[in-house]
């Protein structure tokens, strides 16, 4: 138990605990552009706008959106439940600020600023309901319903603009998303700033324990006194609320919702940074960490890709080698390569359908 | 005792298997509610040819019938090969991508000037090579087949990408323009033709086998057992890693077919071909069907399923009325409908 | 009985897992014609023994001869092919299927167009009939049919498989007095064949009624070989946990020693509950400190009426009053909140938490109570969970562990406390003592009597009569989804009386 558990143990804890490799990979990359351009991580200061410049900046500026939608998508799947549909809110929520931004056409009222985010949130956070609703009350599976919901919030984004890519211009918004505070991305901070808040309510409440417990056993946790139903529609709202923000991040950076392109198959991002961050999909255990590190990952990917030259619609064949390089190193085969095993039936999980 | 009457050996020929599948559907029916969302889902498909009829009008004539074959070949190559893994209660995300990089190397390489038929080949064991690296992952690193068909479609997607990003164009005298040849089986007044090409008729011999390796091998019935319970199918003896590894190659090599018959109708290939195809693939089956957490549906729901879907199109279309955007709304909305359907019809039956 | 060849030999098997021995030199015989079962306390290594036997875990030492041949396993079907089939508790079919291809499935019948359907379901109608089960229509869907005909129905697959050895693993825990009896009759049928059974039951009464012959594990070692005639309970019992049985004997008198009379107030007061299909609107009075025992077979609406009265289910008819005010307990957190407790039967799927751990799953209830913005601090649930794992005697007492690495019998006792944590004044056990070890259930028992003395009132569920009996201050018979009697326990009263209650009733119902 004690000399014996000592740093070796401790050293294999660290391996495979949840998100050591996506640190890794995350190094890995940096790396890989260091080894392009040894001037890669360089950061200089702007003095007139006060703020830091540099590639690290840009991949944080990049990853707030994925932060975003990770977080939610991770509470999601703890539950034992999937969200397809945090890239079509996102659209929506997007289309719904660029809308309002440029029917009011007040280029710098705050007011106007704060109006159109309330509203995109609103709606973000009811179309959440709604797929929350659709599974803890009328309960039909998650997979289908955040299907449905994806296909629709896509067609919602394009009626909310009559097919248009809408345009806008409103500098608080805009700050919002390519502004700096103490020299740091604005649209980062305000990132840090909702997951601390969202960890801090997850891990220092008993909503976290709950949320795990009816994700492993739905039937034992209602039986223990847990409102299922509840929880699960608390977790979507979130999840949309998430992605409401994350809609509004990506579509301020350029003032510009593009229906068919704004949070286009980042549910897909979303799932595969909880995956790295080691959440099963299965349900049950998360850790909202590991989603961070897993988004940081994917956006650190995206920026690596376009500096290499590669075409950015070639990256999903990286993110499928991240994702095959993570299962496989997460994999009982892998790992018993370290260590003996017994079984000589090859571990018969319970296989689940994302549902 | 019961002593049922002994059934017509099922042949491979249309006739008898559609004696052979109304034959099933009516004993089914007794027995089961599940074969209640199949059937509703025919029952709707007559129901939208009879609207659209009196609607619009020229629904029900050779040339529309013709085209809604020919035009949703390759959903319904996609949809059986979808139905395999469905009823296992996996899923397949990959296949829309699979198609996108068979195509654009088969018609890269065709141009290049390689042999059609090698293309051909080489463009199925594309998506043969996909599906096994799926199954492998699937079965043997005990990866989500969610999480990695997610990793193929990816893959498949950036390996097209980095093929090209513009249309590629098949030359006119290709060789595997061969499978869009128009045969007209009867010349009706004006263009209003039976016709149909070797791309319809793959879908249908695809069907058939399809239908036949599911009721009538044992691989066939094991697939039904790991969707009823996969521990039971293990604890039975039955080869489940094998069935399930196989799953996934069934449904690759299916989406590299249906790449071929879908390349050769359209004779251009791009990066971005199939996108949201297995969305429609799912959708097909899950209309025709059969129950996304496995063990229960039917390769002809699965095609009826996907008929659905391509009239709805055909439909929309004809309307005019409804704003193209609406369609991925509708598309939705029939899902949904179709699955609450699944789920009143299990409900009662428990 | 002359000594023939043995058709299974399994010389001083090993076999460890990480950090644990859980086979340890062991040998065991199965011979043709035989019912030998296998006994043992929870993790005395009955499970490993079969699935070494079964290929499903490799083993590290020794050395398994079957028909004569060293055969190293690879795998459930591998074990078949060699004449070994398994039949588990939890039934292994598939439900969606018929049930002449359960019985099939992997065996089909095949022509040269495939599967030829009739020829497979005459073959599986002659298997079913074979089992005494010909009246079964073998295209109807399985999922319609009772668990103890679809065990019926499992083992007419083995029997398919032409199957010599016969592995029985708990197959009646399930099951009532009449299912097991028609089981019973089948293994004779079975053995008189010649074929080999090995039998794996937690029920002293039917390893007496069955077996030959018996094994006895304890703590991954191998105790000893002993024919059945030679061995009586107690010996067996003190063989199996390794000492003496009669600290588990003086519960029963002392609960009736302490038999208390009840006072004015009742705590629970149920008018005409019931249910649509489940339970026939009936009445329940329960005190504080006393012990209702809920008695009948499986299926007779014990577990049904428990579930009515803790929120699980929802009653369609009937009041409920509880301390004497009119209580609506319409789901699990408000008989929570109504100081109900409820363990459910299903440990596995109903009871723990899996991947939780220890010291979560004993504060759960407790959480759900308070809500989920009132966390309980790290230190209250510290105490809690010390608490109850010292007063439970939870092994090991490691509150950090994940439950699911824990046997069923400490399973079983952090269950129970998460329902005393949450100070419950009644508690409703749903079988807690199924399927767990002898001392488990002593320690379980003996927490329940010291329960009702602190004035906790307890209703008390449980397929053995004796324990009932033993434990119960007043039983409530029930019967075909009704409540068919009541009586004070004292004196005069045993597991007997009962069974002549529900007997006397079956008479006018089932004439063979």
């Amino acid at each position: 138990m004690n000399e014996s558990k000592s740093n070796l143990e401790r050293v294999r804890a660290i391996i495979r605990s949840q998100y050591f490799w996506g640190i890794v990979a995350i190094f890995l990359l940096l790396l890989i552009n260091l080894i392009k351009d040894p001037s890669y991580l360089n950061l200089s200061y702007n003095p007139t706008t006060g703020a830091f410049v540099g590639n690290i900046i840009d991949i944080l500026r990049a990853a707030a959106p994925i932060l975003m939608i990770a977080v939610g998508v991770c509470l999601v799947i703890a539950t034992g439940g999937i969200d397809l549909s945090v890239g079509s809110v996102m659209v929506v929520s997007g289309a719904v600020t660029m809308e309002f931004l440029s029917a009011a056409n007040q280029p710098d009222s705050i007011g106007a600023a704060a109006l159109a985010i309330l509203l995109a949130l609103l709606l973000s956070t009811v179309l959440g309901l709604v797929n929350g609703v659709l599974v803890a009350f009328v309960g039909l599976q998650p997979f289908i319903t955040t299907l449905v919901m994806m296909l629709a919030g896509r067609g919602i984004a394009k009626v909310i603009t009559e097919g248009q890519n809408t345009s806008a211009t409103n500098e608080p918004v805009r700050w919002i998303a390519n502004g700096y505070a103490f020299g740091l991305p604005v649209v980062f901070l305000i990132a840090v700033a909702v997951i601390v808040v969202v960890s801090i309510v997850v891990r220092k409440s008993a909503l976290g324990l709950m949320i795990e417990a009816i994700g492993i056993d739905p039937k034992a946790s209602r039986l223990a006194g847990l409102n299922r139903r509840g929880l699960l529609l608390t977790v979507y709202a979130i999840s949309g609320l998430l992605a409401g923000i994350a809609g509004i991040f990506a579509t301020a950076s350029v003032m510009t919702v593009d229906v068919s392109r704004t949070g286009y198959q980042l549910e897909l991002d979303a799932i595969l940074a909880v995956v790295i961050g080691g959440t099963s999909l299965a349900g049950g255990k998360f850790s909202i960490g590991g989603a961070v590190i897993g988004a940081l990952l994917i956006a650190t990917l995206d920026k690596t890709v376009l500096f290499l030259g590669v075409p950015s619609s070639a990256t999903p064949a990286f993110k499928a080698i991240v994702i095959i390089a993570l299962c496989l190193l997460s994999s009982e085969r892998v790992r018993s390569l370290f260590r003996q095993r017994r079984l000589t039936t090859p571990l018969t999980p319970k296989e689940t359908v994302p549902s | 005792m019961t002593q049922t009457p002994e059934r017509a050996a099922t042949s491979t020929s249309g006739g008898a298997r559609i004696v052979d599948f109304l034959d099933a559907v009516q004993r089914k029916v007794q027995e089961r509610a599940s074969t209640l969302p199949t059937v509703a889902a025919l029952i709707i498909f007559v129901a939208m040819i009879v609207y659209g009829e009196i609607a619009y009008g020229r629904i029900v004539q050779f040339s529309t019938l013709s085209n809604l074959l020919i035009n949703n070949a390759h959903l319904v190559i996609l949809a059986v090969g979808l139905t395999f893994v469905i009823l296992t209660g996996g899923i397949d995300l990959s296949v829309g991508a699979i198609i996108a990089f068979s195509s654009v190397a088969g018609v890269m390489l065709s141009n290049a000037g390689w042999n059609p038929y090698v293309v051909i080949l080489l463009m199925i064991l594309i998506g043969s090579a996909m599906g096994l690296a799926s199954g492998i992952l699937i079965q043997y690193f005990n990866v989500q087949p969610f999480i990695a068909t997610l990793a193929m479609m990816f893959l498949a997607r950036g390996l097209a990408s980095m093929l090209s990003t513009v249309p590629e164009r098949l030359g006119d005298d290709s060789a595997i323009r061969a499978f869009a040849t128009q045969w007209k089986i009867i010349d009706g007044p004006k263009v209003n033709d039976l016709v149909v090409t070797p791309g319809v008729l793959i879908a249908a011999i695809v069907v058939a086998i399809g239908f036949f390796v599911l009721h009538r091998t044992r691989t066939g019935r094991t697939v039904y057992a790991i969707g009823g319970s996969e521990q039971s199918a293990e604890l039975m003896g039955l080869p489940v890693h094998v069935t399930k590894l196989w799953i996934y190659v069934i449904s690759g090599t299916l989406a590299g077919i249906a790449s071929v018959v879908y390349t050769s109708r359209l004779g251009i290939a791009q990066n971005i071909t199939g996108i949201g195809w297995e969305l429609d693939a799912i959708a097909a089956v899950v209309i025709g069907g059969t129950l996304l957490t496995g063990g229960a549906g039917y390769v002809l729901g699965s095609v009826v399923g996907a008929l659905v879907l391509g009239l709805m199109n055909v439909l929309i279309t004809r309307d005019g009325g409804i704003r193209p955007e609406m369609t991925t709304i509708i598309t939705g909305s029939i899902l949904f409908i179709f699955v609450m359907l699944q789920r009143g019809v299990i409900g009662r039956g428990r | 009985m002359s000594e023939p060849l043995p058709i299974v030999e399994m010389e001083s098997i090993s076999i460890s897992f990480p950090g644990v021995k859980a086979l340890d030199k062991v040998d065991f015989r199965l011979f043709p014609g035989e019912v030998h079962t296998l006994m043992g306390e929870n993790g005395a290594g009955k499970s490993t023994l079969i699935k070494a036997l079964t290929g499903v875990y490799k083993i590290d030492s020794g050395d398994i001869v079957i028909a004569g041949q060293s055969r190293r396993l690879t795998g459930t079907a591998d074990a078949q092919a060699a004449g070994i089939a398994t039949v588990y508790q939890e039934v292994n079919l598939c439900a969606n299927l018929s049930i002449g291809e359960n019985v099939m499935l992997g065996h089909e019948v095949r022509g040269p167009l495939g599967i030829n359907w009739s020829a497979t379901h005459r073959a599986a109608q002659a298997a079913l009939d074979g089992m005494g089960l010909g009246h079964l229509d073998p295209r109807q869907p399985l999922a319609t049919l009772s668990l103890a005909v679809q065990q019926l129905v499992a083992i007419s697959r083995a029997m398919v498989t032409k199957t010599k050895v016969l592995i029985l693993d708990e197959p009646t825990s399930s099951l009532d007095a009449h299912e097991v009896a028609g089981l019973f009759t089948v293994i004779r049928r079975l053995r008189d064949q010649g074929v080999a059974i090995l039998f794996v039951s937690h029920f002293l009464d039917q390893v007496y009624a069955i077996s030959d012959r018996l094994t006895v594990l304890r703590n991954g070692q191998y105790v000893g070989e002993y024919s059945t005639r030679e061995l009586d309970r107690s010996m067996l019992i003190s063989k199996m946990i390794g000492k003496d049985v009669e600290t588990l004997r003086g519960i029963g008198s002392e609960r009736r020693a302490n038999h208390r009379s009840p006072g004015d107030e009742p705590l629970l007061r149920a008018e005409k509950i019931g249910r649509k299909g489940s339970i026939e609107p009936t009445d329940v009075t329960l005190h504080r400190g006393e012990i209702l025992g809920f008695a009948g077979l499986l299926g007779s609406g014990r577990t049904e009426l428990a579930r009515l009265l803790c929120g699980a289910d929802r009653p369609d008819t009937g009041r409920v009053w509880m301390r004497g005010k009119r209580t609506e307990v319409s789901n699990p957190k408000a008989g929570l909140d109504n100081r109900i407790a409820f363990s459910s039967e299903n440990r596995r799927d109903e009871g723990i938490i899996r991947d939780l751990t220890v010291r979560e799953n004993l504060v759960l209830a407790v959480q759900a109570k308070r809500g989920w913005a009132r966390p309980i601090p790290r230190r209250e649930q510290d105490a809690l969970v010390s608490k109850y794992i010292t007063a439970l005697n939870v092994r090991p007492a490691d509150p950090e562990r994940p439950i699911k690495n824990l046997s069923g019998g400490n399973q079983q006792k952090v269950l129970l406390g998460r329902w005393l944590a949450t100070q419950p004044d009644l508690l409703i056990l749903d079988e807690p003592t199924r399927g767990i070890d002898v001392g488990a259930k002593a320690e379980i028992q003996l927490t329940v009597a010291q329960l009702a003395d602190d004035g906790v009132s307890v209703v008390f569920i449980s397929s053995e009569l004796e324990e009932v009996v033993r434990l119960s201050d007043r039983i409530l018979v029930l019967k075909d989804h009704r409540r068919i009697a009541e009586l004070e326990n004292g004196p005069g009263v045993n597991a007997d009386t009962i069974v002549d209650i529900i007997a006397s009733e079956v008479q006018e119902e089932v004439g063979a």
